[in-house]
């Protein structure tokens, strides 16, 4: 069976899978000498900011997917984004390798533990993590929390544990963390900033 | 910034001193390209390195790391004794005419009130005279002795051209050159912009050195004026945003400051801070601290916060001194500090002294890492060879390593160096398990939450009582968060000039920080970032670039902090009459018709205040005046003075040859035992200085398969001269000491480091790029904070990374 193009899409509109079809070997025969289809339209495009230096340079994220429930976005390409007021599409020898970060081989992928003395790593899940950190933490804050100075002033605070927060992290992440650190009357507390 | 990227291209003249924007801030370096293009800008680069920026620039000046201050003070010394000055602008926007108490004084490189023992300053002399009125005492004669313009004079005036020469080693000629070019920014119609970055920063006295330039700035009347400004080029794309957020030990968020142990009385902490104006008709914009402070602990603590308990006020945790990152791995190394948290940070690489550092965190009981990759600190413990050469079995410290998501996978918002709060969209999930940051803190936080609601333990109030609104509690999202920041009403707020007109209607968001209450009707979480989200929607999403002055503002495009302002103390770029300096480059005006301040910027100033008022541009000051003299702000005093690096190469500082106390800076802390882990020029003759390299990102990119391939393995720099002296060839394995350690890195032999005279000496400088480690997939290297010394700027603690004596030898 011979079919046009423009037939083609017409039975694919009328409701027949169009993989079926070409499985079926009704693959209309004028598209075999198209030209192929662009990589980036088969892409979703996200709007995204470089996350290294300060300059603060548009980027656009194509990842492989159509943002379907079920389908794992995969991010193939990243480039300038040509409306950024400041970086107007271009990127440094940084921000132009940022598809290798997000690939990065060192990316970590599970929560990881490691016993005291010990040599290696070993798996943990999010749960017993979160439930181990809030124990160790609850200890040492109840056991040296100082609430009242020599002086018999109310100070409030625990500075037996401290905390860096990150210097690429959002806005979001470090309000929620500012809130969380001094509600627990954190003061050995700072950012990348300081250094 | 004071000013932003973009408006770069507005400006005559750039100076980058203290930072190579052409290599670490490439985009935003193209501005720099675009001014000298189609405006003619000149680009003076000031620097110990002839860097990319050096290369591209109209004029190149080399310095002895460390001497900025010297340099700068000479540049105040030549502008003054020259009559180079905007004469309109620093009489009335500045402090020129207040005259400075009588028991204040300078001896030999000491101000008054110093206490040796614990290297500080009593500072109560540092300070104005204040008439029986209660304002400043002035002069506008500028005759009297004690006005600061004249007492300013005085103290620059030892910096002559031959002493900046021989302390910092730039040839005179060469240091006469930049004082003419950058005079000529004098001019009305003509600006400057000073960029700078952690060159400037990473000193102890780096804190001086950036007021030292915003003092020439000041002086020519570039603040305020397009294409003029102080510009921190930021070294990280949010340390801008968590800085504003407050996430530094000693404040809360919009550079509200957390209260002292002394301070136990509420009203007392506000109105210490809510200063009153000191000189008549000023607007004093912190008199508002406690409606931002109010609005925060209502963003926080909610209903729990009422009049009657001062909103919280025992709630917020009080400091009995700074614990700044370095004052905390002292504490650690004392073996008093249990648990430490890493989000994002490496500290194992990016603090001074790897040694001291990698002992401190053996001592403690648990270390929990939140990060996408894995970072050299989250494996401390394990031996990595000569880079890394511990023996796990002796350390017990319990390690969690949690991933978390990057920039691709994740929403939200950053702050860039413009001030621009840019919103991110998630583009693909994260790899395996990895989850977002604000989904790691709420599973610690909930987790504990339930612990202190279930067993009770120490003070546990504000735990119970934090805030936590979200849809869902285990995974509070990035719009949410952001909607608690930008703020929003509690109860009906009303104009205070008419109490029946209802601004913003209850549970409805803010437009500005404007709108912002003391009675507990608001709450806004950063009283900075208010409006970022109003009722518009999310402004920080926006993406118009029309640009339609022409003078790159884009005020629709995502929103500039405070106010979507995008030029701080913009009234200053007018006249007191309220007319610009340079109508081509407007950024505001007054309008006397309609009785308003407007034009392409939004006003940094009182919006309806005609300029007959006499009000002042800097209006967060209760002077209403840019100050040249510091008040009690700095810890080492009023007027940056020159002192050497903590390891310098001069036995002396040539200032103050026969006070050894002035020799560095007197106000530096340092800790007991960190005095004999500095080393002295007989053993490490040469200046070492760290940088980053333009193919990488801090100790990220070496991560990166792409930026590992374009600059695999570690280097150092040295001159020609000193190669030869060493027998040293390119390629050569080099040795580098310091008195705290050694790397071992491939030497690069340039013609960019030059050998300096410096009093009757020659000065070598090793260049050490800070980029390997032994995690990633470039070739493992050392840690080149191995070499650094353990002390920072007297002001911020920011460490010494920049100036610190070494020794080289071939391997």
């Amino acid at each position: 069976m011979q079919v046009t193009r423009r037939q083609f899409f017409k039975i694919c509109a009328a409701g027949v899978g169009s993989s079926s079809l070409v499985a079926l070997g009704f693959a209309p025969g004028e598209a075999l000498a198209e030209v192929r289809e662009f990589k980036l339209a088969r892409t979703t495009e996200t709007r995204n900011t470089c996350p290294y230096c300060s300059v603060g340079c548009g980027i656009l994220i194509y990842s492989l997917g159509d943002e379907a429930k079920n389908v794992h976005a995969e991010v193939t390409h990243i480039e300038g984004d040509p409306d950024h007021p400041v970086n107007r599409g271009t990127l440094c020898p940084k921000g132009a390798g940022l598809l290798d970060f997000v690939h990065s081989p060192n990316r970590l992928k599970r929560p990881e533990y490691r016993a005291p003395g010990s040599k290696e790593w070993q798996p943990i899940s999010w749960d017993e993590a979160f439930t181990r950190i809030a124990r160790l933490m609850k200890d040492d804050r109840d056991k040296n929390f100082i609430a009242k100075n020599d002086k018999g002033e109310t100070v409030n605070r625990w500075v037996s544990t401290g905390m860096l927060a990150a210097s690429a992290s959002s806005n979001e992440t470090g309000y929620l963390t500012q809130k969380i650190a001094r509600s627990l009357g954190m003061l050995a507390f700072d950012n990348q900033a300081r250094v | 910034m004071t000013n932003h990227w973009v408006d770069i291209k507005n400006t005559d003249l750039v100076l980058i001193m203290g930072g190579n924007a052409a290599e670490a801030h490439p985009c935003g370096f193209k501005w720099v390209t675009e001014a000298k293009a189609n405006r003619k800008a000149k680009l003076i680069v000031v620097d110990p390195r002839f860097t990319r920026s050096a290369a591209v620039s109209d004029f190149y000046a080399p310095i002895r790391s460390g001497t900025d201050i010297a340099f700068l003070g000479g540049v105040i010394n030549y502008l003054l004794s020259n009559d180079k000055i905007h004469h309109e602008y620093v009489k009335n926007y500045t402090d020129f005419s207040f005259l400075v108490k009588e028991e204040f004084g300078f001896d030999d490189g000491i101000y008054s009130g110093y206490n040796p023992e614990k290297r500080s300053y009593d500072k109560s002399t540092w300070g104005y005279q204040i008439g029986k009125d209660g304002y400043v005492v002035t002069d506008p004669t500028l005759q009297n002795p004690r006005c600061v313009y004249q007492m300013m004079k005085a103290h620059y005036s030892r910096y002559t051209p031959d002493v900046v020469s021989s302390i910092c080693g730039t040839p005179k000629d060469a240091f006469l050159k930049v004082c003419e070019m950058i005079a000529g920014t004098a001019a009305p119609d003509r600006t400057m912009t000073i960029m700078y970055a952690l060159g400037w920063t990473q000193h102890s006295q780096g804190s001086q050195m950036i007021r030292t330039g915003a003092m020439v700035q000041l002086l020519l009347g570039n603040i305020g004026a397009a294409g003029g400004g102080m510009n921190a080029l930021r070294g990280h794309s949010n340390i801008q945003g968590l800085t504003d957020l407050g996430l530094l030990s000693n404040l809360l968020p919009g550079y509200m400051t957390l209260p002292g142990d002394a301070e136990q009385d509420y009203k007392t902490y506000i109105e210490k801070r809510a200063a009153k104006p000191l000189r008549p008709g000023q607007l004093s914009y912190w008199q508002n601290y406690g409606k931002f402070h109010v609005s925060t602990m209502k963003a926080w603590y909610g209903d729990a916060a009422t009049a009657e308990n001062n909103w919280c006020y025992d709630w917020l945790p009080k400091l009995d001194k700074g614990y700044d990152l370095l004052q905390v791995f002292e504490n650690m190394n004392q073996g008093k500090v249990n648990g430490y948290i890493c989000q994002g940070f490496n500290p194992l690489a990016s603090a001074p002294c790897k040694v001291k550092v990698s002992g401190s965190l053996a001592k403690l009981k648990y270390l929990v890492i939140i990060d996408p990759l894995a970072t050299e600190t989250s494996e401390f413990w394990q031996n990595h060879g000569e880079y890394n050469d511990v023996d796990p079995a002796r350390i017990q410290t319990e390690v969690f390593r949690l991933p978390s998501t990057c920039f691709a996978e994740e929403d939200g918002s950053l702050v860039n160096s413009s001030r621009w709060l840019q919103w991110h969209w998630k583009a693909a999930e994260p790899p395996g398990d990895a989850r977002g940051d604000q989904e790691i803190m709420a599973g610690i936080f909930l987790r504990l939450r339930d612990l202190y609601k279930k067993d009770g333990g120490a003070f546990p109030d504000p735990i119970l009582n934090l805030t936590w609104k979200h849809r869902q509690p285990d995974a509070p999202s990035a719009e949410e968060l952001a909607k608690e920041f930008s703020g929003k009403a509690l109860k009906d707020v009303t104009d205070p000039k008419d109490p029946a007109k209802v601004l913003v209607k209850a549970g409805e968001q803010l437009n500005g920080f404007a709108e912002l209450r003391d009675d507990g009707s608001t709450a806004c979480g950063c009283w900075i970032f208010s409006g970022a989200w109003s009722e518009k929607g999310n402004l920080m999403a926006r993406r118009d670039n029309a640009d339609p002055f022409g003078i790159g503002q884009t005020l629709n495009w995502s929103f500039a902090w405070p106010a979507n302002r995008r030029i701080l103390y913009n009234r200053a770029s007018c006249d007191p009459s309220g007319k610009p300096y340079d109508p081509k480059r407007k950024l505001i005006a007054w309008d006397a018709a309609s009785g308003k301040w407007g034009g392409s910027d939004i006003p940094d100033f009182k919006p309806d205040s005609p300029p007959e008022d006499g009000m002042n541009p800097f209006i967060m000051n209760p002077e209403g005046v840019a100050r040249f003299f510091a008040i009690d702000k700095m810890a080492e005093g009023p007027f940056p003075e020159h002192y050497e690096p903590m390891e310098s190469p001069l036995a002396v500082n040539p200032m103050h040859p026969k006070n050894d106390r002035a020799k560095s800076n007197p106000a530096a802390r340092v800790f007991k035992d960190d005095w004999s882990s500095f080393g002295t020029p007989d053993q490490f003759p040469y200046v070492g200085t760290t940088y980053r390299l333009t193919e990488h990102f801090h100790y990220w990119t070496k991560h990166v398969r792409i930026n590992a391939i374009l600059q695999p393995e570690q280097f150092v720099e040295i001159g020609e001269d000193l190669a030869r002296e060493k027998g040293i060839k390119a390629g050569d394995h080099v040795r580098v000491k310091s008195k705290r350690g050694f790397i071992v890195a491939v030497a690069v032999v340039t013609k960019r480091l030059r050998t300096l005279d410096v009093e009757g000496k020659k000065v070598y400088t090793v260049g050490v790029p800070i980029h390997w480690g032994f995690m990633g997939v470039a070739k493992n290297g050392y840690i080149t904070n191995t070499l650094t010394p353990f002390v920072g700027d007297a002001n911020t603690q920011t460490p010494e990374f920049k100036s610190f004596l070494v020794n080289i030898e071939k391997v």
